[in-house]
């Protein structure tokens, strides 16, 4: 459909999202907001393309999915997250425990295959059903089910269970969880 | 320090070691959440809502084979 007010209208409300889902994905906000604009110069070089009355936000989401993947593939993720800038794109600047929290959660999410942290956050944070999401990644409904469940499976390992290990900078955590869980 | 969580966890779900419980799965969930919606609640990005508003100009003739494509070109795809 053409490039109406209303449509860009659209386009630019989807623009937090995309944004998150993309720091989400690469872990970091530079790369993230690069992926965002390379997304939306497709998005509208390719509007013609886009249904009208379909799902915007999903049309929008599996773009900037396949561009972060083939990118990914040519990085191999060359720049890790190293000194946390993700923390750096955030506006509130979190106390030092929740900032450590999160830190740790980023960390876990990170060691999460690809294939299931994406399926995770559309479904668990971008709000999208698992029909969409399964449309967004291309795949069956079923996959998306079970990538979500193994990713919530493993998060929980790393994060609560028994992941201190995981997180081996960490003696203090390691030794309170060791010391006294019994 | 960082202690509370996990013994509060352990206390609340006791022998359920590799079970996805409804407090660590809602625990996440939050998590996830508290994540994006700190990037959401940044709202639009000036770039983005520059880059976008390029394009409302409109094309005065489309005829002469010039897309909109010069918009985009400036705004340093990398």
């Amino acid at each position: 459909m053409p490039l109406t007010n209303a449509l860009r209208d659209d386009i630019l409300a989807s623009v937090p999202s995309l944004r998150a889902f993309a720091i989400s994905l690469s872990g970091n906000g530079d790369r993230a907001d690069d992926l965002v604009q390379e997304t939306l110069l497709r998005a509208l070089a390719n509007i013609d393309s886009f249904q009208p009355g379909s799902n915007l936000p999903a049309w929008l989401f599996t773009i900037l999915r396949n561009l972060f993947r083939s990118d990914y593939r040519k990085r191999r993720r060359e720049v890790e997250d190293a000194d946390g800038s993700y923390a750096k794109t955030l506006k509130t600047q979190p106390t030092q425990n929740a900032h450590l929290e999160f830190e740790e959660f980023r960390a876990a999410l990170e060691k999460l295959p690809q294939d299931q942290r994406e399926a995770l956050i559309l479904v668990g944070a971008s709000g999208f059903s698992y029909e969409d999401a399964a449309a967004i990644c291309g795949c069956a409904v079923g996959t998306i089910k079970s990538r979500v469940n193994r990713a919530r499976s493993k998060l929980s390992a790393l994060l609560y269970v028994d992941g201190a290990d995981d997180f081996g900078p960490d003696d203090t955590v390691r030794a309170v969880i060791g010391g006294s869980g019994g | 320090m960082k202690d509370v969580k996990p013994q509060a966890i352990r206390t609340a779900a006791p022998g359920k070691q590799g079970g996805l419980n409804a407090e660590i799965q809602s625990r996440i969930g939050h998590q996830l959440r508290a994540m994006y919606d700190d990037v959401v609640r940044q709202g639009v990005p000036d770039r983005f809502a520059e880059l976008i508003r390029k394009l409302d100009v409109p094309n005065p003739d489309p005829q002469l084979g010039s897309t909109g494509d010069q918009a985009n070109k400036n705004d340093g795809r990398e």
